[in-house]
């Protein structure tokens, strides 16, 4: 069962902005999603190794070789706001 | 009451690759802000990051010359926090299958030997600057984030609380930046930032089992922060814990300019990064042979030359251990060596002028422009008697500003030392009728006055003349009045 309390911590680290009804909606779905996943933890996974990944595969590497960049001007095309080169954001702490 | 200081430590490291962790952007440091970007580091959606090779190769190395179990199977994760700094909010790290581990590294302290334990190292990227409008942090109106350096690849090295004063954290910074030197993964240099050190520090009473409330102290980029920020931080607790306080379990600041910490955001909320597996990227399977081939290339390592200096080459400890204590030097010294066999005359003048200069200059070792072959010439020119020991160093320096060979300074600037009797007598001559009172001195028993005449002489010459031949000359000259 998930608490209004753990919503509204999850919503935070989530950098969400949660009203009343909608607190006590997720609090409910959430519940439900932990309800299900509650039936997998009755399959015996003794000696069954954690899946790292979904599929097959590993070891994917790539050589030390230096590629092109982006331009600035291409970097901060989408940039709602700039300054001198970098992205401008609002005030952080 | 009497407190027991308890210290971990975590140390970034950022590898000496060509490209980012990531992605083929160079890693060059000093570009213009967001040139070395692609979609990758930027997190743009739809990107795809792969692992560099060569990380993987220089993080395994790491491990192995600080004595951990590497991993045969390590995976990638998702530390999920919002800061700018990160462009996709959440920073590829590695959870709970790090590529090494259970490592360690030998100290020598004013206590004797200590062993302080590794607990893991992983591999990760760094994340981007930020130029913070305003004075401070809390004070600025916003900030500006260049991701140049997002993306570089990191190693993050954590220790076991194992440390129990500054003593034991500079002795540990010091060995484990000469090993990473001696490896070659990285530069290690903590003014430029590619290596960092966070301090983990807590108090409990002496002879308690259990670890006090710890704080986290980051920020730290000289070796002279992290021994003020420890001084520091045991007196701050210290106060708390004597009026009855609780430590507050947090991270902190240090101000360098204010010689204080400052509490940055409590710990609690931070623990939740949420870490998942990152499905982007495959799971990394190191077999055996890979490992045993990268432990064969490993270099000797600072602890083995050290010992290797003091018994064979017959240098005192404290030599040993301040060249060991940086690769460069060591190269420098073994350079010179393979032309010039006397060690305690090359390490005297490695310790004395040749850091004398660097420290003062406020270069790096790298940048020294003396070749060690050059500097074994000189120390035969001492030997043989060619220049004294006083123009030795006057030729020293001027190497050390040109990097020109000793012999060329020699002659460009007519320092050979004078021998000839010829020469000289005309000079012991001059002396001994300017300075009448000390020869009557001499004549009078006082011998000290010969040492004023010799000294004379030597500055006439502008030290260039024999003092061997000054004081036979001399003493003739006088003998004969």
């Amino acid at each position: 069962m998930i608490s209004k309390d753990v919503v509204e911590k999850v919503a935070k680290l989530s950098r969400l902005d949660l009203d009343e009804a909608e607190i006590t909606l997720y609090a409910d779905q959430l519940s439900q999603i932990l309800d299900t996943m509650a039936g997998l933890q009755q399959i015996d996974t003794e000696g069954v190794a954690p899946l790292a990944h979904v599929l097959p595969i590993e070891n994917v590497l790539r050589e030390d070789e230096v590629g092109e960049c982006f331009t600035q001007e291409k970097v901060l095309a989408n940039a709602p706001e700039q300054s001198e080169g970098m992205f401008q954001v609002p005030k952080i702490v | 009451m009497e407190y027991e200081v308890v210290i971990g430590c975590e140390v970034h490291v950022e590898l000496k690759t060509k490209t980012k962790i990531f992605c083929n952007c160079p890693t060059d440091f000093g570009g213009e802000p967001n040139t070395h970007v692609c979609p990758v580091c930027l997190g743009l959606p739809g990107t795809l990051p792969v692992l560099n090779k060569k990380v993987l190769e220089y993080a395994i190395k790491a491990g192995l010359a600080m004595n951990c179990e590497i991993a045969h199977f390590s995976k990638f994760d998702r530390k999920n926090y919002f800061y700018p700094d990160l462009t996709k909010a959440y920073q590829i790290s590695q959870f709970d299958l790090p590529i090494c581990k259970h490592g360690y590294i030998d100290i020598e302290t004013s206590e004797g030997a200590k062993r302080i334990g590794i607990t893991r190292i992983h591999m990760e990227e760094d994340a981007g600057k930020l130029v913070h409008q305003g004075a401070t942090i809390t004070t600025s109106a916003g900030s500006l984030a260049d991701y140049n350096r997002a993306g570089v690849p990191l190693i993050e090295i954590v220790s076991e609380p194992d440390m129990r004063s500054a003593e034991d954290v500079l002795a540990f910074l010091t060995n484990l930046k000469a090993i990473i030197e001696y490896t070659g993964v990285s530069d290690a240099r903590m003014e430029q930032g590619s290596l960092r050190c966070d301090v983990n520090l807590s108090l409990r009473p002496v002879g308690q089992k259990e670890f006090g409330t710890r704080a986290e102290i980051k920020n730290l980029n000289s070796f002279r922060a992290v021994e003020r920020v420890i001084k520091y931080e045991i007196e701050r607790q210290t106060d708390i814990l004597e009026d009855g306080g609780k430590v507050v379990q947090e991270t902190r600041t240090w101000d360098d300019g204010k010689g204080m910490t400052f509490s940055l955001r409590s710990k609690e909320d931070s623990d939740e990064y949420r870490y998942f597996p990152d499905p982007d990227l495959t799971p990394i399977v190191v077999t055996d042979a890979y490992i045993e081939e990268l432990r064969a290339a490993l270099p000797e390592m600072p602890q083995v030359k050290r010992q290797r200096m003091i018994e064979e080459d017959g240098l005192p400890e404290y030599d040993a251990g301040v060249i060991t204590a940086s690769k460069a030097l060591v190269d420098f010294y073994d350079g010179v060596r393979a032309y010039y066999a006397d060690a305690k005359k090359i390490s005297n003048w490695i310790m004395v002028e040749l850091l004398a200069k660097v420290n003062a200059d406020g270069i790096d070792l790298s940048e020294v422009k003396i070749q060690p072959e050059q500097m074994a010439a000189l120390l035969k020119l001492v030997d043989s008697g060619e220049i004294s020991g006083k123009i030795a160093k006057k030729v020293f320096s001027e190497m050390f500003a040109t990097g020109k060979d000793p012999d060329t300074i020699i002659k460009e600037q007519g320092l050979v030392q004078i021998s000839d009797e010829g020469a000289l007598k005309s000079m012991v001559a001059a002396v001994v009728e300017a300075n009448p009172k000390s020869v009557e001195d001499y004549k009078a028993g006082k011998k000290k006055a010969m040492g004023f005449l010799v000294g004379q002489i030597m500055k006439e010459s502008k030290g260039q003349a024999n003092p061997a031949v000054i004081n036979k000359l001399l003493t003739e000259k006088l003998d004969s009045m």
